[in-house]
C-alpha cells in the first residue's frame, strides 16, 4: 500500500517526531508513505476567513496527489477535516469541480476528483487491521495505562468520515492502544476539544479547556495521554507547563503519539522513534521499558 | 476590530430583516433557518462553559433577528473551537460551526478580522504554511532523515490573488479590511 504523506504546517517543524516515527511504523508495516515537498497548508486556518480560498489551497493540495497516483494520508486532524470535505464534495459535485479546474487552471493544474484522505490511524485501524497490528507486537507494553485523546476533526464531522468511528462512544484509539498491550484507560473529558482552535482569540479559556483533560487523565493515573493531532500536542504538550504554572500544579504527563506507542510495542527503540524529542520527557516511562 | 457595545447603553439597534438570507447565501450558513432555538448547541458547548460571552444559540437568533452589525462587529462570532460537538447534536442539521464560518466570512468583507485570524492567513501567504520552514529547521529534519521541505510555497500567492483575498487583506480593490 502507498499513499501520499501530508504533513501540513505543524507537523514538520514542531512534532519531528510524530512524523519519524509514523514513518517509521508505516515502513515495517508495510504501508509506503511518499512525501510530496510542494504541498502547502491544508487551507483550514483560512475556511473561516475566506472560505473560496481555503477550497483552492486544499483542491491544490488533492491535485498535487492526484498527479502522482497517490490517495493521502494525513497526520494533522484539521487537515484530515478540510481535505476530506473538499475531496468528498469534488467527487461528487461536477460544478463545483467544473469551478474549481478553472482556478486550478489558471495554476497550470488540473483536477479530476478522484483522490481520497485518510487519517493516519485511521488507515492503520481500517486498512492494515487491528490482526496485523496485534501480530507485529514483540513486545506487549502491558505495564502501561495509557488515556487516549481523539480530538474533534478525526472523528467530526461524522458524515464525512462513513461512520468509521462513533464521535459520542469512539472507540478506535481504544482499540488501537489495546493492541499494543496497554491498558486504555477510560475517563470522563474523553470527548473533551483540546481548545487548540480558539488559542489565539481566548487564551485563558483555550488553556482551561486544555487543563480540565489534563487534570482528569492525571487523577486517573495513566501514564500518558495517546494524541494523534499535532494542535492537540501544542495545547498537552508545549503548553503543559504554562498551563501548569498559573495553577501553581506540576503536571507531568507525557504525551505520545501513537505511532510511538505501536512503534514501542513493535520493538524499535525510543531513540529511532523520538520519543525524548517529544514536549514532555518521557523519562519515566522510558525507564519502565527498558 | 471593534468591540461589542457595552452593556448599559441602551440597544436600539437598526435590524436588517434580509441578514438570515444573506447568511443562508453564504457557504455553511445555508441552513441556519432551520434553528428552533432548542439550545442543545449551547448545552454541550465547551467554550460557552467557560466564556459566556460565546453563546451559540444566541449568535444564531440574533441573526435571525436581523442584528447584522452588532453580529458582524462582535469578537464573540471567532470563538467557535470548531469542535463539532453541536454539529453533530443539533436536530436541525443547522450546521453551527459552519455558520460560524459563514459569518466570519461576512464579517471579513465587511472589514472585521480578528487580529490572530488575519496574522494566520498572511503567514500563509508568505510561507505557504502556518510556520517558515527554514535553514534550521532544514538542518535539523535531515539530521533526523527526514526530506527537506521548500521554503515558500509562490502558488499560495497566487491563489490569494485568483480568490481576491489577497485584495481584501491588503485593503485594495474594495477590500476594507
Amino acid at each position: 500500500m502507498k499513499m501520499a504523506v501530508f504533513l501540513g504546517c505543524t507537523v514538520p517543524v514542531r512534532n519531528l517526531s510524530y512524523e519519524l516515527s509514523a514513518k517509521r511504523v508505516a515502513g515495517e508495516l508495510g504501508l509506503e508513505l511518499v512525501d510530496i515537498p510542494d504541498f502547502s497548508c491544508c487551507g483550514y486556518p483560512v475556511k473561516s476567513v475566506h472560505h473560496e480560498t481555503a477550497y483552492l489551497l486544499a483542491a491544490r493540495n488533492l491535485a498535487l496527489a492526484e498527479e502522482r497516483g497517490l490517495d493521502i494520508c494525513t497526520l494533522c486532524s484539521a487537515c484530515t477535516s478540510v481535505l476530506t470535505e473538499v475531496s468528498r464534495e469534488l467527487a461528487t459535485n461536477e460544478i463545483l469541480l467544473d469551478e474549481t479546474c478553472k482556478s486550478l487552471g489558471m495554476l497550470g493544474r488540473q483536477y479530476s476528483g478522484k483522490v481520497k484522505v485518510k487519517h493516519f490511524v485511521r488507515v492503520l485501524y481500517e486498512d492494515i487491521g487491528l490482526g496485523t497490528i496485534e501480530k507485529a507486537v514483540k513486545r506487549p507494553l502491558d505495564m502501561f495505562r495509557i488515556a487516549s485523546h481523539y480530538g474533534c476533526h478525526y472523528l467530526k464531522p461524522s458524515k464525512i468520515y462513513d461512520g468509521f468511528d462513533h464521535p459520542e462512544a469512539p472507540e478506535s484509539l481504544d482499540r488501537l492502544v489495546a493492541a499494543t498491550g496497554a491498558f486504555p484507560v477510560d475517563y470522563r473529558t474523553k470527548k473533551d476539544c483540546c481548545g487548540g482552535a480558539i488559542l489565539g482569540v481566548d487564551e485563558e479559556t483555550a488553556l482551561s479547556m486544555a487543563r480540565a483533560k489534563l487534570d482528569d487523565i492525571s487523577n486517573r493515573g495513566a501514564d500518558a495521554i495517546n494524541l494523534i493531532c499535532p494542535f492537540c500536542s501544542v495545547m498537552y504538550g508545549a503548553n503543559q507547563r504554562k498551563i501548569g504554572a498559573g495553577l501553581n500544579v506540576k503536571y507531568d504527563l507525557p504525551i505520545l503519539y501513537y505511532p510511538q506507542i505501536l512503534g514501542l510495542a513493535m520493538g524499535i527503540s525510543h531513540e529511532e522513534l523520538g520519543l525524548m524529542q517529544n514536549p514532555i520527557r518521557p523519562r519515566a516511562l522510558i525507564a519502565k521499558i527498558s | 476590530m471593534e468591540s461589542v457595545r457595552r452593556k448599559d447603553v441602551p440597544v436600539v439597534t437598526v435590524l436588517d430583516p434580509k441578514f438570515k438570507y444573506e447568511v443562508a447565501r453564504e457557504p455553511g450558513g445555508e441552513n441556519i433557518k432551520y434553528c428552533f432555538q432548542c439550545g442543545t448547541c449551547t448545552s454541550g458547548c465547551k467554550v460557552a462553559e467557560l466564556d459566556s460571552k460565546y453563546n451559540p444559540r444566541k449568535i444564531i437568533r440574533m441573526v435571525i433577528l436581523g442584528m447584522r452589525e452588532r453580529v458582524l462587529s462582535g469578537d464573540f462570532i471567532w470563538l467557535c473551537a470548531t469542535c463539532y460537538t453541536c454539529h453533530e447534536r443539533c436536530p436541525q442539521d443547522v450546521r453551527i460551526p459552519e455558520v460560524m464560518n459563514a459569518l466570519k466570512n461576512i464579517a471579513v468583507r465587511e472589514g472585521y478580522i480578528h487580529p490572530a485570524f488575519r496574522a494566520q492567513a498572511e503567514l500563509i501567504a508568505g510561507h505557504g504554511r502556518l510556520y517558515e520552514v527554514d535553514g534550521f529547521a532544514n538542518e535539523k529534519r535531515t539530521d533526523w532523515g527526514l526530506t527537506e521541505i521548500p521554503q515558500g510555497c509562490p502558488e499560495v500567492a497566487e491563489i490569494y490573488g485568483i480568490t481576491g483575498l489577497h485584495d481584501l487583506l491588503s485593503g485594495g480593490a474594495g477590500g476594507k479590511v
